[in-house]
């Protein structure tokens, strides 16, 4: 163990924190969002995510990238990687809507109850890795650098590089207009109805079914987003990408408190910044066990998470 | 006729919550069902909003048959509820509670400003709590804020149930005394409740309920005089 690492490191390593907590947090809103309104984990959320990636991984392809470029200037890789994330945003969503379609609005409208419901969510998600093996070989399969990834400018021991940039300043960008829509349009005003209060707010002529059915589409589009954010970062994706970053951020939601959508924000880049700090501790191979280890921490002395007793206010 | 209720049915699964009841509301009247706990009443004005589905029977509102219509429509139809226990959205202010009254309205904000104005004058007190949290209200609160924001949707039936549920005896006063003035602006209610004696002294006509059946009905006043009520529900009887 080598504790004067997080002293020479400690800028770098939480930027890179911050940067892989942002990833994390347009997933577990996902979570957080779906299990306000339903009242249930969607384990296969993760999937929608790892859908997401080879939507990107389709674009570069059908853009003539071979992984052997040069990287592109700024200008046409703005246009390129919005192109990208539009492309995964739409998979993503519509992937997510469909999943609710098939897998969650029947049992529901059968009155099943919660346990059938998540049995048909670890299905649904069971089914989509299986299907990706399929089509993708079972391969690891690599994302081509857009981006020059030199450091642009250095602040204390930390690099500042182009991709980290994109990822911070869309990720904060895209939690600013998630705010603006749960706050203030009419769906948003919707969701928060349901989260707190189902019954009430059919009684207020709330339109639960299409409320749920939005949900799923901001979940999917989030992590639709995020998969273009993680190709960037990490430049890689294989069938089962999903599983330890859904169990990251899925404890990152349950850190925060699920069903609050500040406290996934928060539970995100605390557990960046947790898995940056330990890895460079104990060593990368440690990261996974920190975080399972976050997540049984948690489950068992405090369920409700960090703002648990905050909940009823601020939920969504 | 405003309501109209005819041989209902509503069941659990196997137990039979409300065993074929008619009833009806007529235009600008306080109409009220009182009845033990389990007698069927808040299953009554579930099924009216639509969130229960009948098994037999008939439902009319303004002449029209409404079970067709999905409960989350039913508001705009004109029938609104102040639900049991209040059903105070926590995580929302007074304002934006207010402002699920008026989710479904097309036009809400146009009527936004002048309803408030309605509501506020009816509930001073609401006007003062209006960037609070409606989960740290007092129980007394929340019930005016429950039937304001039912008013906000501009019902011309307002359903309460049990408005006078754990209150203290001012509250208790206070809400009835609203539930008239609501009256002498044209709205017509359905007010279900334990509370025999301030129900019955409040409604034009009362319907008692025991066991999922209509066991009498009458004017609140002479059912208010009435020995066997007396005795059953007002605790004066013998």
């Amino acid at each position: 163990m080598d504790f004067s690492i997080v002293v020479s490191e400690f800028a770098s390593l939480f930027l890179d924190g911050i940067v892989v907590g942002a990833i994390y947090a347009l997933v577990a809103l996902g979570y957080t969002l779906v299990y306000g309104v339903l009242r249930l984990i969607n384990f296969a959320h993760s999937e929608i995510f790892m859908l997401g990636t080879f939507a990107c991984l389709g674009v570069t392809m059908l853009l003539g990238y071979t992984g052997y470029e040069e990287p592109i200037g700024i200008g046409l890789f703005l246009v390129t990687f919005i192109l990208i994330t539009v492309v995964a945003a739409v998979a993503s969503g519509s992937a997510a809507m469909l999943l609710e379609v098939v897998a969650y609005r029947r049992l529901r409208r059968k009155g099943a109850n919660r346990l059938s419901s998540l049995i048909s969510a670890i299905g649904a998600s069971f089914f989509l890795v299986e299907l990706f093996r399929l089509l993708t070989d079972s391969k690891d399969w690599d994302f081509p650098r857009l981006l020059d990834k030199n450091s642009l400018f250095e602040v204390s021991s930390a690099y500042v590089t182009a991709d980290k940039l994109v990822v911070l300043i869309g990720a904060f960008g895209l939690m600013f207009a998630l705010d603006r829509i749960i706050q203030g349009t009419r769906l948003g005003r919707g969701i928060r109805a349901v989260s707190q209060d189902e019954k009430t707010a059919v009684l207020m002529g709330v339109d639960v079914d299409k409320v749920i059915a939005f949900t799923f589409l901001i979940g999917g589009v989030l992590a639709g987003v995020a998969s273009a954010f993680y190709m960037l970062f990490y430049e890689a994706t294989k069938f089962n990408v999903g599983f330890l970053l859904g169990i990251s951020a899925f404890t990152a939601a349950v850190l925060g408190g699920i069903g609050n959508i500040r406290g996934a924000l928060a539970g995100s880049f605390a557990l960046g910044l947790i898995q940056q700090f330990s890895s460079a501790i104990l060593g990368y191979n440690w990261r996974d066990v920190v975080t399972f280890l976050i997540l049984v921490l948690v489950l068992l002395f405090k369920p409700t998470g960090l703002f648990g007793e905050a909940i009823q206010r601020a939920r969504v | 006729m405003l309501l109209e209720v005819k041989d209902l049915k509503v069941s659990y699964g196997k137990i039979e919550a409300i065993k074929g009841i008619s009833l009806n509301v007529n235009k600008g009247e306080i109409v009220t069902l009182v009845g033990a706990n389990g007698a069927g009443k808040t299953t009554l004005l579930k099924t009216i909003s639509g969130i229960l589905k009948p098994s037999a029977g008939v439902i009319n509102f303004e002449g029209k048959d409404i079970q067709s219509i999905a409960p989350h429509n039913r508001v705009l139809e004109g029938v609104c509820q102040a639900p049991e226990g209040r059903g105070i959205f926590p995580g929302m202010t007074v304002l934006e509670n207010l402002e699920m009254g008026k989710y479904a309205r097309p036009n809400w904000k146009n009527e936004l400003a002048e309803d408030l104005d309605r509501i506020y004058i009816l509930f001073p007190r609401l006007k003062e709590r209006q960037s609070q949290f409606g989960g740290t209200l007092s129980g007394g609160e929340q019930q005016m804020l429950s039937i304001g924001r039912a008013l906000m949707s501009r019902p011309r039936l307002l359903l309460l149930d049990e408005p006078s549920m754990g209150l203290a005896p001012m509250f208790i006063q206070q809400i009835f005394s609203i539930i008239r003035e609501i009256q002498t602006q044209g709205v017509s209610i359905l007010l279900v409740e334990q509370n025999a004696a301030q129900a019955l002294s409040c409604a034009n006509r009362a319907y008692i309920l025991e066991t999922g059946n209509i066991v009498k009905e009458g004017a609140g006043k002479d059912l208010l005089n009435d020995d066997a009520i007396k005795k059953a529900y007002l605790g004066t009887g013998a």
